[in-house]
């Protein structure tokens, strides 16, 4: 165990630490290979966490959706794509190359000639094929099922009208193709662990539920159920010289008290932080260096039904968005852990649009909107909240009072609250929103063919924005293609369905001996574990 | 009041007949327990499944959760692949008949049979739950011993501020203390976690400590309450006027006596540590039924749910039949009752 507290490192290190260094030096100049400080050192034990839950859900990474499960699974699976967080897009990983056919809807892989499974065996086309078509699963439901949906054939094996998906092709071992229906950027479809390859032999087996295999950096060791989970260094990884440390122990734990009691111990080298902590962070000098902040792709937002009054009047939900000072509950309520919203795409988006300008805070301006829709003497309305949303409301209330409208709190447990969205009963409600990486899916939640349980919350239907969301995603020219997505986010900032409140900041939190964590956008919690490395000064190493 | 000392001076000739006696009402308390241990069972399990079935929302829009939305024909794959959508009779009835095996079901989240997943669980809450009780009576007992025999001074005042504290304190602020305390300023104990393979005496001090300071705070109570009483009790003057010296008469009349109120509050209180630990648990990252339950509640993994709540029910049972049967052996006037 580790038990040094963090702002004892210092000391620490100008005793033990300084004498190791010193020594290194000497070993370094008698045999003449110098190590720079900035190269990667391997070997120690990563102490991690698995935020979010007091358990995993599932370690068959087909099997949950659940962004805990995920980040474990980062370590012991892998997909066709990786995120690559410096660049904010999905990037290759088991496969060399890629190319995409004239008519842009087929894309060719040729897979890695040296990845292994942790049983030992080589991975081929055919595990990548059995991976694809066990998510289709008819007798599942499986999450990814939705992100292969666009695959030619896949629906037909998901409706148990076919055994295969009729646009996966093998060209041979290392090669294969895949035909989609659309236009669509199979990176966004194909980075997360809900479509990781797995081998079929394992999978069979009934302990691979406990026991999982996969081909990540890491294999697995051991997992105490609601504790902790622990992999080692997969000496076959495709990727050479990483994964860099020897082993990673997360801790599965949801409670951000006894996280930063942990990561001011010294006890864990990363852990995302909660509003509160991030607000003790940033004012200590020692504890803000080591702050890796991104704005993730989530934003949060006051659902509004556009089918009932006073809602189905675009008027009414302007002068929302223009009562509230969000910069206010943004750096008092929410201790600045958060971005302004200026649309429903978020900062890290490729369809982001920096240019446009965000609701003002103008409460005469929102009582005119009130006035010119006939209801210059305010309104009443219910908005329904998880406990955890409760705060955020009672911030809202006097913006709201200010012009008229009384909002009284609707508090649900979450399964409830989704319940009462889907169901079309809830009339507003606070909520965050999955809005990335692929924006035009994000866009799809105001699309009128889409229901309220497909993510068209607040049924919002107008054909010219469908029409507008179609020509984008039959776009094949990239740069053609953004545009018209931040068009379209521009017609859904105005029609505003919802109030735009924020977009999340995530912050990883690491220590000084740590490096080669990533931001990662999609979810901060869920590292590229084969890059993080610890150097001479990590407490493991001493 | 003498039955106190009448009892230790059983006739000789009525021995047999009395533990014949005393063996058939033991047998008889036993079976009556296990008959109405079986009906309160029956009850709760009805209860909860019952519960789970009419509350909206269930393992399938569990996991549509805020990050990410999952198309509405998985969730009805989910549903189907499950039974979400049988009709309630029929999924009891199905649950009933596997229980009677004892087969809890399978986990809707991990697909693994519950009692395989409650079994490491269970171990680690018993151990827990063990370690804290033996702090509450280690710590709780001989306070509350001391604060009535000096009943009055600045120890008794002491004990009982000390005692008072410890019930009122919120299990989960006392344990981030620990954790400020012994962890993050002192660095002498590990901050959460279970340790390696089945734990370690690290990890399970400051949940033990945690956990066990509410019923270590009432224990003090009780005794120094129950040996007040029996201060006062007829057979402790008779005992005195024999000429007994006082360390006789404090550990073998007033203290056997006394822990019979006591030995009550030990039971309740181990008994109702499996489901009372859920906060400490979550808080410690310890792998135990209440941080397991709390878990799968959230999800509506109703196997699961029920299989923790059949241990909590089943091991307060079981912990207040033995502290029944205890009495027994202590008390023998409540034998021949």
């Amino acid at each position: 165990m580790r038990t040094k507290e963090y702002g004892m490192i210092t000391d620490f290190k100008r005793s033990r630490v300084g004498q190791l260094v010193a020594v290194l030096a000497v070993a370094t100049i008698l045999h003449g290979a110098p190590v720079r400080a900035d190269e990667p050192l391997p070997g120690g034990t990563l102490h991690l966490a698995a935020p979010y839950g007091s358990a995993l859900s599932s370690l068959d990474p087909h099997a949950t959706y659940e962004s805990q499960d995920m980040v474990v699974s980062k370590a012991l699976h892998r997909a066709l794509y990786t995120w690559d967080s410096a660049n904010n897009v999905p990037a290759l990983d088991l496969a060399a190359s890629v190319e995409q056919s004239a008519d842009g809807k087929t894309f060719t892989y040729k897979l890695l000639d040296n990845v292994y499974f942790h049983n030992g065996r080589k991975m081929t086309v055919d595990d990548v094929i059995w991976s694809y078509t066990r998510i289709m699963d008819p007798a599942k439901g499986y999450a990814g099922s939705t992100n292969l949906a666009n695959i030619v054939g896949a629906s037909d094996v998901l409706d148990g009208k076919a055994t295969v998906i009729s646009g996966l092709t093998k060209i041979d071992d290392l090669t294969f193709s895949v035909t989609f229906k659309n236009f669509v950027d199979p990176g966004t479809l194909f980075y997360e662990a809900i479509t990781a390859i797995l081998p079929q032999e394992e999978v069979a087996k009934p302990e691979f539920a406990s026991q999982p295999v996969g081909l990540g950096p890491f294999k697995f060791v051991e997992h105490v159920e609601g504790s902790r989970i622990v992999v080692e260094k997969f000496d076959k990884y495709f990727k050479p010289g990483k994964p860099y440390a020897d082993r990673i122990e997360f801790v599965i734990t949801d409670d951000y008290s006894a996280l930063d009691v942990a990561f001011r111990a010294g006890e864990l080298d990363a852990t995302v932080l909660n509003s509160n902590a991030y607000q003790l962070y940033t004012a200590d000098p020692d504890l803000s260096k080591g702050l890796i902040e991104v704005s993730e792709v989530f934003t949060r937002h006051m659902g509004m039904n556009t089918e009932v009054a006073p809602f189905d009047d675009v008027r009414v939900r302007q002068a929302i968005n223009y009562a509230f000072d969000r910069d206010l509950i943004i750096e008092k309520l929410l201790k600045n852990k958060a971005f302004k919203a200026t649309g429903w795409l978020p900062a890290t988006s490729p369809g982001f649009d920096a240019t446009r300008t965000p609701y003002a805070y103008d409460p005469e301006k929102a009582k005119a909107l009130l006035a010119e829709a006939g209801l210059a003497d305010g309104f009443t309305v219910e908005v329904s909240v998880t406990e955890g949303g409760l705060e955020l409301l009672q911030a809202m209330q006097p913006f709201l009072a200010a012009i008229g409208i009384t909002a009284t709190a609707k508090v649900l447990e979450s399964n409830v609250l989704v319940d009462s969205i889907d169901a079309g009963e809830a009339v507003a409600w606070l909520r965050s929103a999955g809005t990335g990486p692929d924006p035009i899916a994000a866009l799809r939640c105001f699309d009128s063919r889409v229901s309220r349980g497909g993510c068209n919350t607040t049924a919002f239907k107008d054909p010219a924005y469908d029409a507008m969301l179609d020509e984008a995603a039959a776009t094949q020219d990239p740069a053609k293609r953004i545009e018209l997505i931040k068009a379209a986010d521009g017609y859904i900032f105005d029609q505003a369905p919802v109030w735009f409140n924020n977009y999340n900041k995530a912050v990883v939190a690491t220590q000084p001996w740590v490096h080669g964590v990533d931001a990662n956008a999609t979810e901060a919690a869920i590292l590229e574990v084969d890059s993080i490395w610890l150097d001479a000064t990590a407490p493991d190493r001493q | 009041m003498t039955a106190g000392v009448a009892v230790l001076r059983r006739h000789p000739r009525q021995s047999s007949f009395f533990l014949t006696k005393g063996r058939a009402s033991m047998l008889s308390m036993i079976l009556r327990r296990l008959v109405q241990s079986l009906i309160t069972v029956g009850v709760v399990v009805t209860l909860i499944f019952v519960l789970f079935s009419v509350i909206p929302g269930n393992f399938a829009t569990s996991k549509a959760n805020e990050k990410r939305t999952i198309d509405p024909k998985v969730l009805e794959r989910i549903e189907q692949q499950l039974h979400l959508n049988d009709p309630i009779p029929v999924r009891f009835a199905n649950y009933l008949s596997g229980l009677a095996v004892g087969d809890l079901g399978n986990s809707f989240a991990t697909e693994r049979p519950v009692t395989d997943m409650l079994q490491g669980r269970i171990f680690a809450s018993f151990k827990l739950a063990c370690a804290a009780i033996f702090f509450a009576v280690v710590v709780g007992l001989p306070l509350g011993f001391l604060a009535a025999v000096k009943q009055g001074t600045w120890m008794d005042t002491s004990a009982m501020v000390l005692a008072v504290s410890g019930l009122s304190i919120p299990g989960f602020w006392f344990g981030l203390l620990m954790m400020y305390l012994f962890s993050l300023t002192l660095g002498w104990l590990p901050t959460f976690g279970y340790g390696d393979g089945n734990g370690d005496l690290r990890h399970l001090v400051l949940p033990a400590l945690t956990l066990g300071i509410a019923p270590m705070a009432l224990l003090a109570r009780t005794t120094r309450a129950a040996v007040l009483e029996t201060m006062g009790a007829d057979f402790i003057r008779t005992a005195r006027s024999k000429g007994m010296t006082e360390r006789r008469v404090v550990f073998r009349h007033m203290a056997r006596n006394a822990f019979v109120l006591v030995l009550t509050t030990i039971g309740l209180q181990f008994g109702s540590m499996l489901g009372g630990s859920v906060v400490i648990e979550k808080l410690f990252a310890w792998p135990g039924v209440g941080s397991f339950l709390i878990q799968s509640v959230s999800v509506r993994d109703i196997p699961a749910v029920q299989g923790c709540i059949l241990v909590i029910v089943l091991f307060f049972l079981i912990i207040n039949t033995l502290v029944d049967i205890a009495y027994l052996a202590i008390d023998p006037r409540i034998r021949l009752r």
